[in-house]
Formats: C-alpha cells, sequence, structure tokens
C-alpha cells in the first residue's frame, strides 16, 4: 500500500490547480479576465498561470466585462475553450447582454452548428466584508436562462474537479464560486487525479432522518453546522449539497426528501424570486405524500445587498435554519 | 524662499513629461469621403471588376425588392432592406477572402448572399425559421445578429484566435451608425486596438437607427473619427461607391493581414426604404430627401461610369437583368414551398446532452402533438 501526501490546500488554491491542469493538458484552454495575469486575479486564483503559459495563454484583458465574454464567445468560436473570470459578482452585470444573448443561445440559434465551450468564473456572495458591490448571490438571474449551466463548489476536492468538469464541458458554464470560502481548508491531494463527476450530480454531505437541508454553495458549511447544532435538539439532518443549479438533481433531492419527510431550502440569495422557492416547488411536485410539512426556505432577506457591517444579519445562519427545522410540525407527524 | 522650492530639493525627479502614445495624425480620417467614381482615378479600374459589381448590384436591388415583396406575401415575417446599400454590401463580401469571416447584423443578408450563401438560408431567421439557416463554421458567416454591435467583439475575438493559432483569417464586422452608440461597439475596438486583432469594422452610415437620425446619435466629426480614440485608423468612404468602398475595404483586410491591427471604415450611404417593412418612415422624414439619394444611387454612380467608358450595351444590360430576374424568381419559388418544421426539434440544442428536465418536457409536448393527431387527423 502506498502513501501519497496528503496536505491541507485551500479552495483557492485547488481552483487555481484545476485552471493550471486544464491548461497543461489542452492547448486550446485560455484564461482572460481583469488582473488576472501579473497580479494572479484579486483572489489570486490565477497565480502563476501567466509566468507558466505566457500572457496569450493567461491575458489581462481591457477593463470591460461585455468586451471579455464577448472575445470570448469570438475565441470559442474559433475552436478554444475560454475561461473567463468575471472579478466580482456585481461586476459581472454588464457581460449579461453577452451571456444571455449569445452565450446561453448559441448552441440553439445555430442548431449545434457553434458550441461555445466556454466557463464563466464568478466568485460571488458574501460574508468577506465587501463593501457595496461585492457580495451579490446571482445565480437566480443565471438559472432562469435556458443554455447555461450553474454550478458552485462547496468544498476543496468539489472545487478542483466541478471546474474541471466545466472546463471540460462543451456547453457554457457559470462557474460561481463562494468568496468566503476561498480560505476553507482541507486535506486533498492534487497529484491523486480526483473522480471528476458529470455536471448535475447533487451529493448527501450529511446523511440524517429526521429532515432534510437542501443547499449549495457558501450555505453548505453553515447547513453542516446547523446538523451538528441539531443533534442536541433530537434532530438527525441530512445536508444535500446540491452542486449545480443546471442541471437540477431531481433524483438525488427527492429520494433524500422521501426519505427524511421534511425539506428546508438554505440560500444566500433572496428568497422572492430565488432558487428556493423552484426547489420547494419541485420538491412538493415529486414529494407531496411523503411531506409532513411544507417545504420551507431560509433565504437572505429580500434587500439590496446590505452594509457589511450589517451582514451576519442577512446572511442565513445556524439558529435561523434551526428555527426553521423547528417549525417543521414535528407534532403533527410525530 | 517658496515652501514649494525648499521641498524641491529634497523630493525625487518628477515623473517624465507626459507624451502622446500614438500620433493621432495617421489615423485620422479624410476630410471627404473617398470617392473612385466619377473621379479620373475610375478610368484606371479594371474593366472585369466594373461589370462585375454592376452585375452584383443589379441582383443585389433585384434580392431587395424581392425579399420586401415577400414580406407582403406573407413568405417573410420581416426585412430590413438594404435598398441603397447594396454597393457596401457587395464591396464587403468581395474584400473577403474564402478563409475570412463575414460578421453580419440583420440587415446583412445581401452581404452574406454575395459571399455564397443561399439566399433561403440567409432568410430563414426572417421568415420566422429557425434563427441560423447555415452552418456559420463551413461559410465562415456568423449568425444575423439582432442585438446591436454585440457581434462585434465576437469578430474580434475570432480574429484574435486565429492569429494566435496562426492562420491567415481576418475577420469583418459589419454595424450601422445607431450601433456605433453601443457599448459592445467601444469595447470591441478598444480590443481590438489593444490587441491588434485581424478584424476590419465597416460602419454603414445610413443616416437613420429606425426613426433617429445621426445627429440625435452622435456628436463625434464623424463615426471614422471614432477609431482615433482607440488607436486605430478611421477611414471615411462614399458607402455608394462600389468601387471606392472594395479598395478601401481591401486595404484595410490587407493592414490586419499584416499584422497592421484593426481599421475602422465609415461608409457613407443611405437607407432608401423604411427601417424595414413595419416601419413607416413618412413618420421622419421627407420624400425630398430620399429623392436627393436617387441621383447617388449605388447603381447610378456605376452605370454613369460604364456608359462613359462605353461598356453598358443594350445586351449587357438585359443579360444582367435576366440574371437578377432567374435569381428573383428561384428565391420567390422556394420560399413560397412551406418549411418542414419538427415542434420536437424545440428540445434539441439547448445543451449538448438535454437534461432530464428537458427530457419530460418533450414527453409532454410529444404526448400533445399525438393528442392533435389523434382529435384532428394526423398530417393536417
Amino acid at each position: 500500500m502506498t502513501t501519497v501526501a496528503v496536505k491541507p490546500a485551500t479552495m483557492g488554491q485547488a481552483l487555481g490547480r484545476a485552471l493550471r491542469d486544464a491548461m497543461a493538458d489542452d492547448p486550446t484552454v485560455h484564461v482572460l479576465g481583469e488582473d488576472v495575469g501579473t497580479l494572479g486575479g484579486v483572489f489570486r486564483v490565477t497565480d502563476g498561470l501567466a509566468a507558466e503559459f505566457g500572457d496569450t495563454r493567461c491575458t489581462d484583458t481591457p477593463l470591460a466585462e461585455a468586451g471579455i465574454l464577448g472575445t470570448a464567445v469570438g475565441m470559442a468560436m474559433y475552436g478554444l475553450r475560454p475561461v473567463v473570470e468575471m472579478q466580482f459578482d456585481a461586476f459581472a452585470y454588464p457581460a449579461f447582454e453577452q451571456l444571455i444573448s449569445h452565450v446561453a443561445r448559441m448552441r440553439n440559434r445555430t442548431r449545434g452548428g457553434l458550441a461555445l465551450p466556454l466557463t464563466v468564473r464568478v466568485p460571488y456572495g458574501g460574508g468577506i466584508g465587501g463593501v457595496e458591490h461585492h457580495s451579490d448571490s446571482s445565480e437566480a438571474y443565471y438559472m432562469a436562462t435556458p443554455g447555461l449551466h450553474v454550478v458552485m463548489p462547496a468544498t476543496v476536492a468539489d472545487a478542483y474537479g466541478l471546474l474541471r468538469a466545466a472546463i471540460a464541458s462543451d456547453d457554457p458554464v457559470v462557474f460561481l464560486e463562494p468568496k468566503r470560502l476561498y480560505w476553507s481548508r482541507a486535506d486533498w491531494n492534487p497529484d491523486v487525479p480526483a473522480t471528476v463527476e458529470p455536471i448535475g450530480r447533487a451529493v448527501v454531505r450529511r446523511a440524517g432522518r429526521s429532515a432534510t437541508l437542501l443547499t449549495y454553495g457558501p450555505s453548505v458549511p453553515v447547513c453542516l453546522e446547523a446538523a451538528e447544532a441539531a443533534q442536541a435538539e433530537g434532530w438527525d439532518l441530512e445536508v444535500v449539497d446540491l452542486r449545480s443549479l443546471v442541471p437540477f438533481d431531481d433524483e438525488t433531492v427527492a429520494a433524500s426528501v422521501r426519505r427524511t419527510g421534511r425539506a428546508v431550502v438554505v440560500h444566500e440569495s433572496g428568497g422572492f424570486g430565488g432558487p428556493g422557492g423552484e426547489i420547494a416547488a419541485r420538491v412538493t411536485e415529486r414529494c407531496f405524500h411523503h411531506l409532513e410539512a411544507p417545504v420551507l426556505r431560509v433565504a437572505g432577506f429580500d434587500i439590496p445587498y446590505p452594509p457589511p457591517m450589517l451582514e451576519r444579519h442577512h446572511l442565513p445562519g445556524v439558529d435561523r435554519i434551526l428555527d426553521a427545522v423547528a417549525r417543521l410540525q414535528w407534532e403533527a407527524g410525530s | 524662499m517658496t515652501v514649494m522650492e525648499q521641498r524641491g530639493a529634497h523630493q525625487p525627479a518628477p515623473p517624465p513629461a507626459w507624451q502622446p502614445r500614438t500620433d493621432p495624425a495617421p489615423l485620422l480620417p479624410d476630410a471627404e469621403p473617398y470617392r473612385v467614381l466619377g473621379t479620373r482615378a475610375a478610368g484606371a479600374v479594371d474593366k472585369e471588376l466594373l461589370l462585375r459589381l454592376h452585375s452584383e448590384l443589379v441582383r443585389g436591388r433585384r434580392y431587395n425588392t424581392q425579399a420586401t415583396a415577400l414580406t407582403k406575401q406573407g413568405r417573410l415575417a420581416v426585412y430590413p432592406s438594404s435598398t441603397g446599400q447594396e454597393a457596401s454590401q457587395i464591396a464587403a463580401a468581395f474584400a473577403l477572402r474564402e478563409q475570412d469571416w463575414l460578421f453580419p447584423s440583420y440587415r446583412d443578408t445581401l452581404a452574406a448572399v454575395v459571399r455564397g450563401l443561399d439566399p433561403v438560408a440567409a432568410l430563414t431567421l426572417l421568415r420566422g425559421d429557425w434563427h441560423t439557416g447555415y452552418d456559420p463554421r463551413e461559410h465562415r458567416t456568423a449568425p444575423l445578429c439582432t442585438p446591436l454591435a454585440t457581434q462585434l467583439p465576437h469578430a474580434v475575438g475570432l480574429a484574435h484566435a486565429a492569429r494566435l493559432k496562426g492562420d491567415d483569417v481576418v475577420a469583418l464586422a459589419l454595424v450601422g451608425d445607431g450601433g456605433t452608440s453601443e457599448g459592445d461597439f467601444h469595447e470591441a475596438l478598444n480590443f481590438a486596438a489593444v490587441w491588434q486583432a485581424p478584424v476590419v469594422f465597416l460602419v454603414q452610415n445610413n443616416g437613420f437607427a429606425i426613426s433617429v437620425p445621426l445627429a440625435k446619435q452622435t456628436a463625434a466629426p464623424s463615426l471614422a473619427h471614432k477609431a482615433v480614440g482607440y488607436g486605430m485608423p478611421g477611414r471615411l468612404v462614399d458607402g455608394n461607391d462600389a468601387v471606392a468602398v472594395l479598395e478601401v475595404l481591401s486595404d484595410a483586410v490587407r493592414t490586419a493581414r499584416a499584422g497592421g491591427g484593426p481599421t475602422l471604415v465609415e461608409a457613407v450611404t443611405y437607407r432608401v426604404e423604411a427601417h424595414t417593412n413595419a416601419d413607416d418612415a413618412t413618420r421622419y422624414r421627407r420624400d425630398a430627401e430620399v429623392d436627393a439619394w436617387r441621383d447617388h444611387d449605388p447603381i447610378v454612380l456605376l452605370e454613369r461610369e460604364l456608359t462613359e467608358r462605353g461598356l453598358l450595351d443594350e445586351d449587357r444590360r438585359n443579360a444582367v437583368r435576366a440574371s437578377a430576374e432567374t435569381m428573383a424568381a428561384d428565391l420567390r419559388d422556394r420560399m413560397n414551398e412551406e418549411p418542414a418544421l419538427d415542434p420536437m426539434d424545440l428540445f434539441t440544442h439547448v445543451y449538448a446532452e438535454q437534461t432530464t428536465q428537458l427530457r419530460e418536457q418533450a414527453a409532454r409536448l410529444r404526448a400533445e402533438l399525438a393528442a392533435e393527431d389523434e382529435a384532428y387527423g394526423a398530417g393536417r
């Protein structure tokens, strides 16, 4: 039996390693964005790529998001596999027209003639004390646009595996990187190839019998913490990490909720018009006769993202999750 | 001794004096649109080229009138005519080689057709059939683009990618005067110049963005002047002079091929028809204005030259006209055939692999279609 060197790595490092390995394996992979070259990105995810692959493979572009994504479309049309970095969630909005009118529908409008194998990396979500326009959860906009895959890792290993899968995908992928997990650490050996599962498979992060927490991205560790705390209250919570909103893994989600009979959806994005509404509807449609209580949502408030000094009140935390779990009509079902 | 002087003694040397990064003079467009027809230079233009351009202009005009007629017969959902702009359309197609890419807007189907695209394939979007009726890679012609100027960054990216690969490919992107106000126009030109991408931007300034005249669109001296701000040359040309547009575009393509970077070309022309068949141009312009341009029509300009050089006799005219009529009749006949669309294709090509959700929705539609067939009989 051989032992492998396992060292702690951060999610940011795993993402960088995924980019590096993808670029080394496939000369058509190009990274472009603001400050991704010499600086290595404001979160240092692209650190070292320009030095290793040159500035035509990892390119500092002019500061214009529509231009970055629009030129990436042209590069993909010519057979390259661009990986675009949008510096922050709210800075990706100027690229919306390119994303919605072209990226999402090029395959469809050309009847398969022009597929766009491009990845749009977006550091997203709150919890890092970012000032205005640096903490948005924009996944609801993306998931409402057919033609895009919407993927978000919650663990160091998934950061690597899912980003590799996103870059390898022949469809455009919006890859949402939870900013506050960039510095999260896990024992991870980058030299052992991770099992790269296809995009679209949810995973049970913690098995439980009392109720299911359905979550993704930055809320996964919060839900795991809540599940640990819930044990003291006598609840054995299951935590499902969706890993992608599009494609949506109805099968894993429904199987879990049928087992537990109760579900809470947890995300940072606002509740009204947020992913939780869609998820709750899908669960209700598929698991109605197994449900002991309505599917509840714990989401960000329906407000513009608050100033950092108040964000802890906005973000779903352990107490708010436990409070929702407590409201799952235990008296009626048991 | 002043405070400043005292401080200066201990300060490091000031940064070097500011210098312009590029000499703007060579980038500036001419004061007047460049012309060949009607000037002395026209006499030196190859006669075969003049005759080819003439034949394409007449066919192009006929294509425009036929397509407009098809809207009235319900065979096209909408047609944004390029009547009056045929010289720019044809020159755009002629300036490109086989391996080059064209990035047309919705008003540029003629350029795509002159490049060799089947007119029926070029018109599927405007017919209400699937959005792109041709394989863009096979024809090196991007899909017709409706959101204004958004295809310009694509042209830049494609040209940049080709250059990185070492391929001899130039991209030509078409946009209108209104499109130059869009952010994507700015971003595309900026990226193109910074990357020195082998791309040419052709602005067909036809005077109107639907109803809004150029004066409400920009305060720039000309649209070609905008190039200077990006550090690329701007060229101003008479868009109705097919020879002049072809010369200017060919120069720009040559420069791009040679690694000289992008060029912005403004072709001054006029939109003779309304924006589309759904528009009423009498609400915003006078007939007299339109009439004033008839004397400067691309066909009129070229026929004047051909007649002066004795190259256009009645036989020639008839032959060109007959060829245009044959093309129009063929287009009419083929557009009169009902296209066969399969509703189940709604779910293909959304993703490389159909999602579970789309498979479920496809099954629902299939059941609806089966129920319709049962109720009304199959093959209605």
